[in-house]
């Protein structure tokens, strides 16, 4: 034995003491679920592609938007990005400004020609989509994707729907929606326009179709009873914006009243003021706040030079002495329940024009010969799988009860492909299950630094009063990837190595680019100091099985 | 401090351990997947020990600096009984445990001997816990100092004898309860003296290089260690490393009770170089002592004294006198950070 005096076992090293042993709590790595994806209705993982645009790495981020999304410049632009309202960065100075760096990302794919290919084997089934718009679309999209074969009709000359013939150009410019159509098409799906489907069961039979997925839009305009002495005076919203799209130029006038508080309401009376007309008042029997518009929509509309006039309705329409308009308003008030009453008094103003902008209706007709469907208030029943109770047919959009906005369109085209795709295949669909929510409580948000939001450029007021040019601008690179790093990546572990960093028991093992961490349990005492620092609430400490 | 300001935002700022969107020659030597752990798993310590966590943070920074050429003198304390019980080490660095009161002369004979080898590439480092470094290792320190050996001490400061059952010492902050300093009677804990600040002591001695630092911080933990390891001569760290067992706090809560104590103005992080302070980490978001006092047991009759019935008032003001003292003395405050504390 060749060992030091009083010496007399072998130097060994502390990893011999497990001390893992002595832990009552183990740390566990989570997947969360971000506000921001709760929120999204196309379901995007929005977290997901705003970790890859903080590397600059756009591609993959596109690549990641489009697995839920086929229209990313578009939805940049028309989306009310609910996910910005359920950020959690505004808890801390402002939303990220999602819907930017979408539509950053969705322009750099146009210009760079990003593509995306079918990668299996063609089902042999065939699938009818009537309707071209988004919901249309996104179902068309995502079907071929999956192998199937598509054929979309629809009554109009081009595709888009409401993007195209209800969203006015400065808002959607439309070499943006051709574009990504066009990338649609290229996936092999057959548009067949100026084809308005009329009998539905006939149509299927004709063309051997397996399924059908509806989404027709509500193009009827609600109309008001309002006497008038001349009738033509008076015109509905969707029929000058679609004319405006068509080319023509609607006869407006220089003074043009628009009814009705909702976001088409505002594009009306935008467009008219790029028609020349030099007064646009809308009229509206609710106050401000209790407008359906989104509040940018109205502070756009009013910076344009937009006039309100709330608590009013509409009740008649005399012809004046030099042959114009002059239209009864009664002046209306709001009940505790916050309900309009009439006040009984009147007041008139001279307009060239009113259009009534008081929502639409779906037109149903097409649907009179298939047996087993259920409307009620107007639109179309479904289940879960976004199936009406006929089987095989499937519907989607501003025809099935749910919220009517385009971005709601599309994830219902996406949520109805991935079900008729298992209806085809016999199987079901079964979503994936939703994570726990990564809520503001959940972070730790020492380790954010302040960062102000980037703000968009808005055309110059003057110019936008008077053209269709696009009014809000995009992000440039360097704005984008900023904004893009403004993300906390709520409930998902970003490889910021605080875990690894803090443990005093060196327990966490870091595994390398795109693989996180795994936490060594032989030495991990439990704790708990990296789930308390970590950024983002990607630990979750349980109680051990003692 | 100039370390972490040098590189701009990057989703999360610096103040995560790693930052995959940096850099790799920028990045924290604690997130590298091969850092050299000088302290490695198995050590005794307690739960969420930030003694332990400090001194791998240092010591890694030192390896780094020294690329490996490092020897180490430990004080008695916590930091040697958890890492060494015989025969087991869980030192990655050679070691050398000597006595309570005498690592700095220990490290002064190890600078020696390396200079008569002529082995100027190995660096020495002497580290302790505040008793044996602020109390009763005190003459061999300044007399390290004095003589500007070539040697980095490092104190852990955990605000009291820990290793053998959380006695005052003169590191330990008023009003804290120990068990030498019980929370009985009209002035319960730790009383107000004249306190004793052994950074500025250090500085006294007009040597090449002190700084304070906290866990809390490991970008300018490693910032500091490697800026002391640039100098040869005596250089002295102070690292504040709260203990969850002596100060009554929760094990997870170490890393944020340390930052607590830094935003309160309790404990002020700066830099000096022959004398002078040449550097502060400004307050992110200035917090009351308040806050800071309540996370921790060893404070809690302050919150419901049995002798007033309630707060202690005249204390925690006490208290929060020292705070402001230190944040108007370093000029902790910027600016923005007054700006946003006020809005
Ligand atoms: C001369 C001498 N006196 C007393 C002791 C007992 N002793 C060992 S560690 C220690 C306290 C150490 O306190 P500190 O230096 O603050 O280190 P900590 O344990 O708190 O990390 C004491 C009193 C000793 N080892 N030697
Ligand atoms: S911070 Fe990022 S992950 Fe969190 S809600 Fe906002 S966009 Fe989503
Ligand atoms: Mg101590």
């Amino acid at each position: 034995m060749n060992k030091p005096f009083a010496i007399t076992l072998d130097v060994g090293s502390s990893l011999a003491n497990k001390t893992g042993s002595w832990r009552t709590e183990r740390p566990v790595y989570v997947d969360r679920l971000p506000p921001c994806n709760n929120a999204c209705p196309a379901g995007e993982n929005i977290q997901q592609w705003l970790y890859l645009a903080e590397e600059g790495n756009y591609e993959a981020a596109w690549r990641q938007i489009m697995r839920d999304n086929p229209m990313p410049a578009t939805m940049g632009r028309v989306c009310y990005h609910p996910c910005e309202g359920a950020c959690n960065r505004a808890h801390l100075d402002k939303a990220v400004g999602i819907h930017a760096i979408e539509r950053f990302i969705g322009d750099l794919a146009i210009e760079r020609r990003w593509s995306v290919k079918v990668e299996v084997a063609s089902s042999g089934k065939r699938v009818l989509v009537v309707g071209a718009g988004p919901s249309g679309l996104s179902c068309a999209y995502h079907m071929a994707l999956l192998g199937h074969s598509v054929t979309v009709m629809d009554a109009g000359p081009a595709a888009g729907g409401m993007m195209r013939f209800g969203i006015p150009k400065y808002r959607l410019p439309r070499e943006i929606l051709d574009a990504e159509v066009s990338r649609i098409e290229s996936l092999g799906v057959t548009f067949r326009f100026n084809s308005k489907v009329s009998d539905l069961d006939a149509t299927m039979r004709e063309g051997g179709y397996d399924a059908a997925f509806l989404a027709v839009g509500a193009h009827l305009a609600k109309r008001a009873y309002i006497p008038a002495g001349d009738t033509s005076r008076i015109l509905d919203a969707l029929s000058v914006l679609r004319g405006i799209e068509s080319g023509e130029q609607p006869l407006l006038g220089r003074r043009v009243l628009v009814y009705g508080g909702g976001n088409t309401a505002m594009d009306v009376a935008r467009s008219a003021r790029r028609l020349g007309a030099s007064e646009a008042i809308v009229v509206y029997r609710r106050t401000r706040d209790k407008m359906p518009a989104h509040g940018f929509e109205v502070q756009e509309a009013m910076d344009e030079g937009v006039l309100f006039k709330w608590l009013s309705t509409i009740k008649a329409e005399t012809e004046g002495p030099g042959g114009e308009g002059t239209f009864t308003v009664e002046k209306m008030k709001l009940d505790e329940k916050g309900y309009p009453q009439p006040t009984g008094e009147f007041e008139e103003i001279k307009a060239d024009s009113l259009v009534l902008a008081l929502g639409q209706d779906v037109d149903l007709s097409f649907l009179s010969k298939v047996t087993g469907l259920s409307v009620k208030d107007g639109v179309v029943e479904v289940g879960p799988s976004m199936m009406t109770g006929h089987e095989g047919i499937f519907a989607g959009g501003d025809m099935v009860p749910a919220e009517r906005t385009v971005t709601v369109a599309i994830g219902h085209g996406k949520k109805a492909a991935r079900n008729i795709d298992a209806f085809l295949r016999r199987t079901t669909h079964v979503p994936a299950p939703k994570h726990e929510l990564a809520g503001f409580d959940r972070l730790n948000t020492w380790y954010y630094s302040d960062a102000p939001a980037t703000v968009q450029p808005e055309l110059d007021r003057a110019r936008r009063a008077s053209t269709f040019d696009e009014v809000v601008g995009g992000l440039d690179e360097s704005n984008a990837l900023f904004e893009a790093r403004r993300c906390l990546s709520c409930g998902n572990c970003f490889e910021c190595d605080n875990c690894y960093g803090v443990c005093p028991d060196n327990a966490v093992i870091k595994l390398g680019p795109g693989n996180r961490f795994r936490f060594n349990y032989d030495y991990c005492k439990g704790c708990g100091m990296c789930a308390k620092e970590c950024p983002c609430g990607a630990i979750r400490m349980e109680p051990e099985n003692i | 401090m100039s370390g972490p300001q040098r590189v701009k935002f990057y989703q999360t700022g610096t103040f995560t351990v790693g930052n995959r969107l940096l850099d790799i020659s920028v990045r924290s030597i604690q997130s590298d997947a091969d850092r050299h752990n000088s302290l490695n798993s198995g050590h005794r310590a307690c739960q969420g020990c930030g003694e332990a966590l400090g001194a791998r943070y240092a010591l890694d920074a030192a390896m780094h600096a020294a690329r490996g050429q490092l020897v180490v003198a430990n004080a008695t304390g916590c930091l040697e009984v958890f890492s060494t019980p015989y025969p087991e080490s869980s030192w990655r660095v050679a070691w050398l445990h000597s006595l309570f009161a005498n690592a700095s002369s220990v490290a002064t004979g190890m600078a020696a001997a390396m200079k008569v080898k002529g082995r100027t590439d190995v660096r020495v480092v002497a580290q302790g816990g505040d008793g044996g470094t602020v109390d009763i290792g005190f003459g061999c320190l300044s007399g390290m100092f004095e003589r500007n050996d070539d040697v980095l001490y490092i104190c852990y400061d955990n605000e009291a004898y820990m290793n053998t059952g959380v006695q005052r010492s003169s590191a330990t902050p008023p009003a804290a309860r120990t068990a030498t300093t019980p929370a009985v009677g009209p002035e319960p804990g730790n009383v107000f003296g004249q306190g004793k600040n052994v950074p500025l002591i250090a500085m006294a001695h007009g040597i090449p290089y002190v700084a304070t630092a906290s866990v809390a911080d490991l970008r300018d933990l490693e910032y500091k260690v490697a800026r002391a390891m640039e100098f040869r001569g005596a250089r002295y760290m102070h690292v504040h490393v709260p203990c969850p067992l002596g100060w009554g706090t929760p094990t997870s809560d170490t890393i944020k009770v340390a930052r607590m104590a830094v935003e309160c103005g309790l404990f002020p992080i700066v830099e000096a170089e022959y004398g002078e302070i040449i550097g502060r980490r400004e307050l992110r978001q200035r917090i009351p002592v308040d806050d800071y006092l309540r996370t921790q047991s060893r404070f809690a009759h302050l919150f419901s004294s049995r002798h007033l019935g309630g707060r202690d008032e005249a204390r925690i003001a006490q208290m929060q006198a020292i705070a402001d003292r230190n944040i108007a003395r370093f000029g902790l405050m910027s600016a923005r950070t007054a700006e946003k504390v006020n809005a």
